[in-house]
């Protein structure tokens, strides 16, 4: 694993939907590097008086250009927003461990909620067999990038709590009926980004029926790089039946789903 | 003065028996252990790294949230956790000693015997240039944080430890005492080798919204550019009250941070919250030292440190 410090020129950078905004620079070191799951840790420029970076998870990244896909939520997002075409900006990354190889024999379902839709486009685009998507939202304008994983050949299956798009629920009210319609009889193998609830939900169903399940957490970070521990997260030590911490930005922030201990999950 | 090249300035300082190559360290518990930044940071061109604080044996640290990001700073309450001293040396040192770089091994422990048992296990230990004694982490429940403000617990314990082990000795300052100098002093009575300040301030901060604490711990240390000017009024005061070298830190993320604390007394730095923020900055404060001097016609730190004029 290899990570660099650079400094990445703004290629273009535009409001999508619903607060989203996708920003795509020029990152010759890191781009190339990128596994899917993998983040960036970006410090955002003009914030003051704020110290820390901001973690990201790589949207894409083809030959020198990489981008994220991020949520205007508080204020170095809003700052971000701000960023203009040629400005640059510090980005230390590739950091994590991402998404593993899908294995072979098993069904790639992806479940996203949030900025999990963009965490998980390069391993679909990656993925050899492609597979199911469900994304889920609270309205239309949280889905995303359904055209894009539809281009790579995924079925994708919306769901929004306000029933504006797709079916109307919660992403695990259609992953159910379609898991007991044929698709846990097709072996799947799940990989899941969103909100701890999400994660939760999902990971309770695969650790009850067995199905293989990787889960991106999003915590905390000061460092990005496993020396501060501000990320850590209860894994257990099936060895010595205890738990102990995991870092998110280290060890993570994908985890198999039956190694997190979801009780401490908040 | 006039300039001189940049190959003409020698560096090199000596911190109480420790020859460093250049007086930019990395602080305790904002780089790991070496391996974490490894990729991004030439390890062989810090001046020393010291590393997370250990103790006797392994510690799982506290609850989360362990940090929260305030104006111009950091709060934090990771609480110590750590593989103890066996674990660090089993799965640490075998990759330290790779580098031309001197270790300098932060310790704590919840008791007078802990600390000088584990100076003791250190001693013993290939590769360790110095240890530098945590009597000032705010974040341990066990009275630990008594050690770096009680006068006479911090003389017991650094005592105790200079009967340990033979290893170069820097006690770290808690900044939050009326009178540094008196501790600046009881080190260097006590056969301290040098000092280092400032650790972490005490505070805390409260969300808002939901009426809790931002950390778990409640109160946690303030670092970063925020404790600057304390971390410079500190430390002018001890470098003035002593003649044992004295490590300056807190807030200090480019050369002209460093520069403060050199001008007040500081004979090297060290590089803490910023690693974070810029994982590049311990490097680029050394070129950029260097470069400083260069321009000022100085060949090494000696026409700089302690030449405060108020
Ligand atoms: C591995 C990982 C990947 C991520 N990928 C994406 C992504 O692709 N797109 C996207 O929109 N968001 C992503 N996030 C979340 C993103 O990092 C936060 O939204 C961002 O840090 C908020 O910064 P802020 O200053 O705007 O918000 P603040 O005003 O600081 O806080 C707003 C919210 O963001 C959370 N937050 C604040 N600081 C951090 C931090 N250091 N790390 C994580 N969360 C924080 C807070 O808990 C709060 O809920 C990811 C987070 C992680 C850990
Ligand atoms: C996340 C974090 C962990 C720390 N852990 C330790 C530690 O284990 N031992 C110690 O003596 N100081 C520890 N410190 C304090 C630093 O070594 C340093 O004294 C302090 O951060 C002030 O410097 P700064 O403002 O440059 O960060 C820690 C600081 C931070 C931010
Ligand atoms: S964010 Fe610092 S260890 Fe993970």
């Amino acid at each position: 694993m290899s990570m660099y410090q650079e400094n990445a020129e703004v290629l273009e950078h535009e409001a999508i939907q619903g607060g989203y905004n996708l920003l795509i620079m020029r990152s010759p070191n890191i781009a190339p590097a990128v596994k899917p799951g993998q983040f960036v840790h970006v410090l955002v420029p003009h914030l003051g008086e704020s110290i820390l970076r901001r973690p990201f998870s790589v949207f894409r990244a083809e030959g020198d250009r990489l981008a994220i896909l991020y949520k205007d939520v508080g204020r170095g997002t809003r700052t971000l927003t701000y960023l203009r075409h040629g400005e640059t900006l510090s980005l230390v990354g590739p950091l994590g461990r991402g998404f593993p190889d899908p294995a072979p024999g098993l069904f790639p379902v992806l479940v996203a909620g949030g900025y999990g839709m963009a965490a998980l486009h390069i391993c679909a685009q990656r993925s050899p067999v492609k597979g199911v998507a469900f994304f889920g939202g609270r309205t239309a304008a949280d889905i995303l990038c359904v055209k894009e994983f539809e281009a790579l050949g995924w079925t994708v299956i919306v769901t929004t709590e306000d029933g504006s798009l797709g079916h109307q629920g919660r992403v695990t009210d259609a992953l159910d009926p379609w898991m007991a319609q044929g698709g846990a009889a097709r072996k799947p193998e799940l990989f899941v980004c969103g909100p701890s609830g999400l994660l939760k939900a999902v990971a309770a169903r695969a650790l009850e029926h067995r199905w293989r399940a990787w889960v991106s957490v999003d915590n905390n970070m000061g460092c990005g790089v496993g020396a501060c521990l501000t990320c850590v997260l209860k894994v257990h030590d099936h060895e010595k039946g205890d738990w102990t911490w995991a870092r998110a930005c280290r060890e993570g922030p994908v985890f198999a789903a039956s190694d997190i201990v979801w009780e401490a999950v908040g | 003065m006039s300039a001189i090249p940049v190959t003409a300035v020698d560096l090199s300082v000596n911190v109480g028996g420790i020859a460093l190559k250049n007086p930019v360290m990395v602080a305790s518990g904002t780089f790991g252990y070496g391996p974490e930044y490894a990729d991004l940071v030439d390890i062989n061109r810090l001046g020393a790294i010291v590393v997370k604080g250990i103790c006797l044996n392994p510690t799982k640290g506290n609850p989360t949230p362990r940090t929260a990001e305030v104006a111009s700073g950091l709060l934090n309450a990771i609480g110590l956790p750590g593989p103890g001293v066996d674990g660090f040396v089993r799965t640490y040192m075998p990759f330290l000693r790779q580098y031309a770089t001197p270790v300098i091994v932060n310790i704590w422990g919840k008791t007078i015997e802990e600390y000088a048992e584990v100076a003791r296990r250190f001693d013993q230990v290939e590769g360790i240039a110095g240890l530098e004694v945590n009597v000032s982490c705010p974040n341990i429940k066990e009275g630990s944080a008594l050690f770096g403000t009680d006068l006479d617990m911090f003389r017991r314990v650094v005592d105790a430890i200079r009967a340990a082990t033979r290893l170069p000795m820097i006690p770290k300052l808690a900044p939050n005492v009326a009178d540094i100098t008196a501790f600046a002093k009881a080190a260097e009575a006590s056969g301290a080798n040098a000092i280092s300040l400032i650790n972490s301030f005490p505070g805390m901060a409260v969300d808002i919204k939901t009426r809790k604490p931002k950390l778990a711990n409640i109160t946690g240390g303030l670092t970063g550019p925020a404790i600057r000017p304390i971390a410079v009024r500190l430390v002018w005061q001890a470098a003035k009250a002593v003649s044992i070298p004295v490590i300056g830190m807190g807030g200090i993320g480019a050369v002209n941070d460093a520069l403060e604390f050199f001008l007040v007394g500081a004979r090297a730095v060290a590089v803490g919250t910023a690693n974070f923020t810029n994982p590049a900055a311990a490097v680029t404060l050394v070129d950029d030292l260097r470069a400083y001097l260069a321009a000022q016609g100085m060949a090494s730190l000696d026409g700089l440190v302690g030449t405060f004029a108020p």
